[in-house]
């Protein structure tokens, strides 16, 4: 079934990248041309993506569909991707929300398409780099990658304080992701001190077990260039900002997939490569993870602006994905995964539902609007749908991700799982207040009144997603499946490496090496 | 038969779905729309009536013990499973007997009563939906796929109240039925958490059968918070606030939700884990307290409404107290059978509410009726059978129910919470005789634009009407009480479920905290006939009380009402008011949430983070600026640093 010696992931990753090559020899006048280019390669991105999903088998646990390539032998610097369970939706998520958010900028961009379109391939290529990349300069690149057409879409095709903005964002995750540096060479040195072979190979990696005091320090800066990029309380601000200035589709990647970059980060690599120091950051952690549930709700109540309030929104939603990962029990680790999804699915939608409006009406203020269901029915019900997978209601998709989550978080710890689920009522109460005031009530704008309803290509855009929130909803097994294994072997995994490494005798070295390839008890060396 | 179930619910959805997606093209006719909507109904009730008589095949032990109808995982994830499954035995049977039956009457009605709404696809798509996660709630094997219909219903409400969003009222209502919703199902969702924490399934055969590992202050904990659900779900104190508002829906819709449907979902929850609340006498006397507060407290506020609705829906959330009353004093299938009657009657009221306003154009305050009784005859006849059903009036479902509920609750030790339960009974009687009176009865107070249309409605809207009241008569003949010479057939199906009749075995003995010698002693049941005759008449008279100081006040004395209400003004104005009960949790609840989220946002979002963001980011601005003008292209300078910096060299390496 598995076609061999097709490098499957490489293409996926760099195919988008070949595209953007493409697009760089058509001219630069001819934006129709340009636009179907572009939408041609992201579908075929897509399709060529798919046979992922389809070949991955959910029966095993370990990484599939991996190749390695030395890239740098001197370092140890290799060329290595594969994915599990934990990446392999979001890679899906990733193509496909590419070809919708390359849609939705159909009419939106105006200036400067080509080089729009281009930076957006380049971006998909970053994204699904991080997602399959097995070595950590590998991944260090890719995460840089994605950082800067980010930075461009925001600081070229924003909003009136874009460069504002831009350079907020850019400056935030740089300084986090300096911090990931300096911890990954640190690892890297560790590694080969103890074990004689200098490499970045992740899976090697993971069998080094470093005494507590070194792992604290290296979570540490691994841990805040991911929980900015989540971004967890209190490194969320350059959210709002970043997503009130982005186009629409830069907001919904934004959303969609970065942000899962960080929260995936913690998964891949954080946790996984410091096991005690993540052990013993549960309760911060999950305290943070806590007040970004309720604090993001609390505030995304007040705000004025929808775009605001979806971004305020994100900061709970992200919460609920922290705590689950932190819960460190199957359901709260799967929800938390499949809560990735979700976010991606229901806030990009929501996002590209409110940059309709924009459209429309060029704000995005709630108070511009009121009673737009009368006039648009079509828009209010996908509005509706999205709203209430937003807001999790059993049979759509975040029903099944936050109760996982909190199913696994009470599990752990009763209190975090019960404070956790007062977050429920305050999602209800933000975003069906936000649902009335936009689209019921009397229409209080004439302006409002010749308003148009979706046209085609928006119902297409949104299509896909609202199909994606029931089927996500009503049988999520279909995707469970594939998570499920590669879950409880990265549960077994930390577990078993935590327990190793505080069995180890407090020496004052850095490392010592676990023999053996195989994840067990590592034998106490002798120094 | 049995194993068809899945398709009771299927009907509706499959209704939802055709009407939902397609109904843009099919309502050329009206009549494509509304026969899709009603022909779903009728199967599912036809199927539900079909399972009922599988069931009824079997012998009375094996009726609860039919296998579970799985039809495939839902939620599978480590040792957690879900599954969507269906479980049939005669409570959940004789729920979908009762959903589906009234349901389907109330469909009927409605294309009548809707039939120049523009709304009409959406409204009956929403329709279908409603009974469709009604029946996943009663017809669902395990916890979890309850949940969906609970958390459903609730959603399906949202859009039924708020259906005329073009206007605020409806749409605020609806939020206000969600939210609050929304915070009875984080304690049931709590308690399946806790359920699953300690059992491991959220199977009810499984939940059920491992209960008894349970040690008393966790089954105390979860039944709590499966309580907050009911509390939320059937409109009980604290919870009951959105019920009133929820008025601002089309009147079927009222019927459907406070008969049929969604409120009558705790109650049903609580019998269906009365295994459970059994162990947790704690949480017994605290049902059995709220059900008992609510109903009078909900039976006093109706006492001086004018608007129709809103008499009927403080009668809807003292009912639903009676209920909660009888499962806390352990007697489930009396909380069930009143579920029933009330179902039959209750729905008649609004059916019958809605077709006065129908015939009044639209009018609700009864203060502009009076008089209309022999303009709509059918209308009024049967209102008056409903009536008198709620009221207690022997002969009809209402005093057969009820009875059992007060009887029960006396006999189980309650004494205090009979008599409230009593008191309650004859405020019912009083405003629903007063609601009578000043609508039917008496003058015509109406402009004489609306008095000239005053018309019976169409046959669509008054059959229902008619069959209702018909099972509003006979539906209490299915329990007759020994006592009267009859036999209890209700008590008799649902005892595989529920544990045989506690009538005669002196209460339930889980129940024996509050009065463990009489519960459990002989004095209840040497006396138990006599005094349960003695207490029927006792509160049939009381009934009868209420209804003739109505009469004295609102047809006889008409004047005294004004009177007496000036006299007592500050009183009037509390309960005409509803104890500003709505006031005080905007103020304590909503304006301070909001207040928090404003002052998160400005003093803290804005005010402490992001300002400490920028402060870092103009302190690299500000050293940058500094260490600029160390760079200011002089030779002379640069030779300078070179020097220092060499002498400090040097002197850091002779030290």
């Amino acid at each position: 079934m598995h076609i061999q010696g097709l490098p499957l992931l490489t293409i996926v990753i760099f195919f988008p990248l070949a595209g953007a090559l493409l697009l760089l020899c058509i001219p630069k006048a001819r934006v129709e041309l340009l636009k179907r280019v572009a939408l041609a390669i992201s579908l075929i991105e897509f399709f060529v993506s798919l046979p992922l999903f389809v070949w991955f088998d959910g029966g095993v646990a370990g990484m599939q569909f991996v190749e390695q390539v030395p890239w740098i032998p001197g370092w140890g610097v290799q060329y290595a991707v594969g994915i599990d369970g934990i990446s392999l939706l979001l890679i899906i998520l990733t193509t496909l929300l590419t070809v919708l958010c390359i849609l939705s900028s159909w009419r939106s961009i105006e200036r400067m398409v080509k080089e729009y379109l281009i930076v957006f391939l380049l971006l998909e290529t970053g994204m699904v780099g991080v997602l399959c990349a097995l070595d950590l300069v590998l991944f260090y690149v890719f995460w840089e990658v994605s950082l800067i057409p980010m930075y461009l879409i925001i600081g070229v095709w924003g909003g009136p304080r874009k460069i504002y903005a831009a350079i907020k964002f850019f400056l935030y995750t740089m300084a986090g992701s300096v911090l990931m540096l300096v911890a990954i060479i640190a690892v890297y040195f560790l590694h080969g001190k103890a074990t004689g072979e200098y490499t970045f190979d992740l899976l090697k990696l993971y069998q080094t077990i470093l005494v507590p005091n070194t792992q604290y320090l290296l979570f540490a800066a691994f841990a805040v260039a991911f929980a900015i990029k989540v971004p967890m309380f209190p490194f969320h601000t350059w959210l709002p900002d970043a997503h009130v200035e982005a186009p629409t589709a830069g907001s919904v990647i934004l959303a969609g997939i970065l942000l899962k970059l960080g929260t995936y980060g913690f998964m891949r690599f954080a946790i996984p490569l410091f096991p005690v120091a993540a052990y013993k950051a549960i309760p911060l952690i999950s305290v943070l993870a806590l007040i970004g549930i309720i604090y993001g709700a609390l505030v995304s109540m007040m705000q004025t602006d929808l775009k605001k309030l979806v971004a305020f929104s994100s900061v709970s939603h992200l919460g609920f994905v922290m705590l689950g990962m932190f819960a460190f029990t199957v359901q709260g680790v799967t929800g938390s995964v499949y809560q990735m999804l979700n976010h991606g699915v229901s806030t990009g939608a929501l996002f590209l539902i409110v940059g309709m409006l924009y459209e429309r009406r060029h704000t995005r203020q709630i108070a511009d609007f009121g009673g737009l269901a009368g006039v648009m029915p079509v828009f209010a019900t996908c509005f509706m749908i999205v709203t209430l997978s937003s807001i999790a209601l059993p049979g759509t998709n975040g029903f099944v991700g936050e109760f996982l989550i909190l199913l696994g978080t009470f599990k752990a710890n009763p209190v975090y799982g019960v404070i956790g689920a007062t977050g429920v009522i305050l999602a209800a109460a933000y975003m069906l207040w936000m649902f009335q005031r936009v689209m019921f009530g009397p229409l209080r704008h004439e302006e409002n009144r010749a308003i148009k309803d979706l046209n085609l290509r928006e119902i297409v855009i949104l299509a896909p997603l609202i199909c994606l929130i029931v089927w996500m909803g009503v049988y999520p097994q279909f995707f469970l499946k594939k998570i499920d294994l590669s879950v409880q072997h990265f549960l077994y995994d930390v577990k078993t490496r935590y327990e190793a490494a505080i069995a180890l005798p407090r020496v004052g070295e850095g490392a010592l090496p676990a023999v053996g390839q195989d994840v067990g008890p590592a034998k106490p060396a002798e120094k | 038969m049995i194993d068809w179930v899945w398709l009771i619910p299927l009907f509706p959805a499959a209704g939802f779905l055709v009407n939902g997606l397609f109904g843009r093209w099919m309502n050329f006719d009206k009549r494509v729309v509304a026969w899709t909507a009603c022909s779903a109904l009728g199967l599912s009730f036809v199927f539900s009536v079909l399972v009922f008589f599988s069931l009824l095949q079997l012998a009375p032990e094996a009726r609860a013990a039919v296998p579970d109808r799985v039809l495939f995982d839902w939620i599978v994830s480590g040792d957690f499973r879900a599954v969507v499954g269906y479980k049939v035995d005669p409570l959940s049977i004789i729920m979908a007997l009762v959903v589906s039956g009234v349901s389907f009457f109330i469909h009927i009605y409605s294309v009548g009563y809707m039939h120049d709404d523009p709304g009409f696809t959406r409204y009956f798509a929403f329709l279908n939906l409603f009974v469709f996660m009604m029946l996943t709630l009663v017809l669902a094997n395990n916890f979890l796929l309850m949940f969906v219909g609970w958390e459903g219903v609730g959603l399906c409400s949202y859009l039924l109240i708020g259906f005329w969003f073009d206007r605020d009222a409806p749409a605020n209502a609806g939020k206000k039925a969600f939210v609050v919703n929304r915070i009875g199902d984080f304690g049931f969702l709590v308690g399946i958490f806790l359920i699953f924490a300690h059992l491991g399934t959220v199977e009810f055969t499984g939940v059920f059968a491992k209960a008894s590992t349970l040690d008393t202050t966790t089954v105390t904990i979860i039944t709590l918070m499966l309580f907050l659900g009911a509390a939320g779900k059937s409109a009980q104190i604290p919870l009951y606030v959105w019920l009133p508002d929820a008025m601002e829906g089309p009147t079927p819709v009222s019927s459907l939700i406070h008969a049929a449907t969604m409120v009558t979902s705790g109650v049903y929850m609580i019998a269906r884990c009365h295994v459970l609340y059994t162990m947790a006498p704690i949480t017994m006397a605290t049902v059995a307290i709220v059900g008992a507060a609510t109903a009078i407290f909900a039976a006093s506020m109706g006492l001086l409404q004018f608007d129709i609705k809103r008499v009927l829906a403080y009668s809807t959330i003292s009912q639903l107290g009676y209920m909660f009353l009888a499962v806390g004093v352990g007697a489930f299938s009396a909380g069930i059978f009143h579920l029933m009657t009330h179902a039959f009657f209750k729905g008649l009221l609004f059916l019958g509410a809605g077709s006065v306003m129908h015939a009044m154009s639209g009018e609700l305050d009864m203060r502009n009726m009076g008089g209309i009784w022999k303009r709509i005859p059918i209308t009024f006849w049967t209102f008056v059978i409903a009536t008198l059903a709620i009221a207690g009036i022997p002969g009809l479902a209402g005093f057969f129910s009820k009875d059992e509920i007060l009887w029960q609750t006396y006999n189980s030790g309650h004494r205090y919470l009979w008599l409230v339960g009593a008191a309650a009974a004859g405020m019912t009687a009083f405003y629903m005789f007063r609601l009578l009176f000043v609508t039917f009865l008496g003058k015509c107070r109406a402009s004489d634009e609306v008095k000239k249309h005053i018309h019976e409605s169409p046959a669509i809207m008054t059959i229902p009407l008619i069959v209702l009241a018909v099972l509003s008569v006979i539906g209490g003949y299915v329990g007759i009480p020994h006592v009267l010479g009859g036999r209890n057939f209700f008590d008799e199906f649902l005892a595989p479920v529920l544990g045989g009749p506690p009538l005669g075995s002196g209460g339930h003995t889980a129940f024996s905290l509050v009065r463990p010698a009489f519960a459990a002693g002989g004095l209840a049941e040497e006396h138990g006939f006599n005094m349960e005759i003695m207490l029927m008449a006792v509160s049939v008279a009381i009934a009868v009380i209420g209804i003739g100081i109505a009469f004295y006040l609102y047809l006889w004395k008409t004047e005294v009402p004004k009177r007496l209400g000036e006299r007592l003004k500050g009183l009037y104005r509390l309960v005409f008011n509803k104890y500003y009960v709505d006031e005080l949790y905007e103020a304590c609840f909503v304006t301070s949430t909001k207040r928090l989220g404003t002052f998160l946002w400005r003093e803290f979002d804005d005010g402490v983070i992001d300002r400490s963001v920028n402060l870092v980011a103009r302190l690299m601005l500000g050293i940058a600026g500094v260490l600029r003008r160390i760079q200011s292209g002089r030779v002379q300078g640069y030779a300078l640093g070179i020097i220092l910096g060499a002498v400090i060299i040097i002197l850091f390496l002779i030290r």
